[in-house]
């Protein structure tokens, strides 16, 4: 009876499970794929696979390790079945045009000049950079979602550091983009 | 003193080898408004981070209780179903016309259905010239 009633797990049960991290997994998300609404569509399908897959979740020891790792699959899928359906070339065409349109809006804005940094560099730096600086996550839990030695993400994030804090004083001295 | 401690642990950073915490303590200090000229050109970073954490998955998730919705559609329907079983007359009691009408009504429906027959029984009749009619022409059609 209590396994019963463990198993039917009500959806605002659910709700306060997946509460504490659905923004962390909406801004992984984000991270990836740079667009909003593409990120809220990644985010909704994650949550509902993991609505689906609920009879299991007391088995996970670490249900937000877990969601993050889906997310993180879910979203580099996502990016590599846009190379291969030819949508590159697209993409970078409507980069272009936003970082121009955005760039005369905000020229003075040097915190958003951050976010296009983080977005120009490549997907392992940005999601260790967006799990280290953003969310805060520990060393440990990083190597598990992103199933990497311990080195190898101490390489890749000072790496990622030093590129955006290069690039960041270029657009500081010299105001280009 | 404190902005020494705040050089090593920059050094420290870009290195990777900051803890978390020594990490908050950055970014506590770079959100400060008395932030060293020349410490300044790495405020925006640590200041993107602090604001980046803050942006909120606001969409409705749809969720649906799938299985349990359709048990529970048919569960209503049998109850329905039941309660209509219930409440209907088993076999409709027989109603006779004396029931339904007066006397007086029947006998004017009667009249009525009389007068009808008669008046359908006179076009009738009237339909036997026309099979004469068609006897003769038939002749004719035949002998071609």
């Amino acid at each position: 009876m209590v396994t019963n009633s463990f198993t039917k797990m009500k959806q605002t049960e659910f709700l306060h499970i997946v509460l504490p991290f659905k923004d962390k997994l909406f801004r992984m998300a984000k991270r990836l794929l740079v667009s909003t609404e593409e990120a809220e569509d990644a985010t909704q399908e994650i949550l509902i696979k993991l609505w689906l897959k609920k009879h299991k979740m007391e088995t996970y020891t670490n249900v937000e390790a877990f969601a993050m790792t889906m997310t993180k699959n879910f979203c580099l899928d996502r990016l590599k079945s846009k190379q291969a359906g030819n949508l590159k070339l697209v993409h970078s065409n409507y980069t272009d045009s936003n970082t121009s349109l955005q760039n005369a809006l905000e020229a003075k804005d040097s915190i958003s000049w951050v976010e296009r940094i983080m977005a120009e560099l490549p997907e392992q730096q940005k999601m260790v950079l967006q799990l280290r600086d953003v969310e805060q996550y520990e060393y440990e839990e990083i190597e598990e979602l992103l199933d990497m030695k311990p080195t190898a993400i101490r390489v890749t994030l000072s790496r990622a550091r030093k590129t955006v804090r290069e690039k960041l004083m270029e657009k500081h001295n010299y105001g280009i983009v | 003193m404190e902005l020494y401690n705040i050089e090593k642990l920059l050094d420290k950073y870009f290195e990777a080898t900051t803890t978390v915490a020594e990490e908050e303590t950055l970014r506590a200090y770079f959100l400060k408004e008395d932030v060293a000229p020349h410490l300044e050109q790495h405020a925006p970073l640590f200041n993107y981070f602090t604001e980046a954490k803050e942006e909120r998955f606001t969409k409705q998730v749809p969720l649906k209780p799938r299985k349990n919705y359709l048990k529970w559609v048919s569960v209503a329907a049998v109850a329905v179903f039941i309660v209509g079983f219930y409440f209907y007359p088993p076999v409709p009691t027989p109603v006779t016309l004396a029931d339904e009408y007066t006397q007086e009504e029947i006998e004017s429906a009667q009249e009525a259905f009389a007068l009808l027959a008669m008046n359908f029984n006179k076009g009738t009749e009237q339909l036997y010239h026309l099979e004469e009619f068609e006897k003769t022409t038939n002749k004719f059609l035949i002998k071609k």
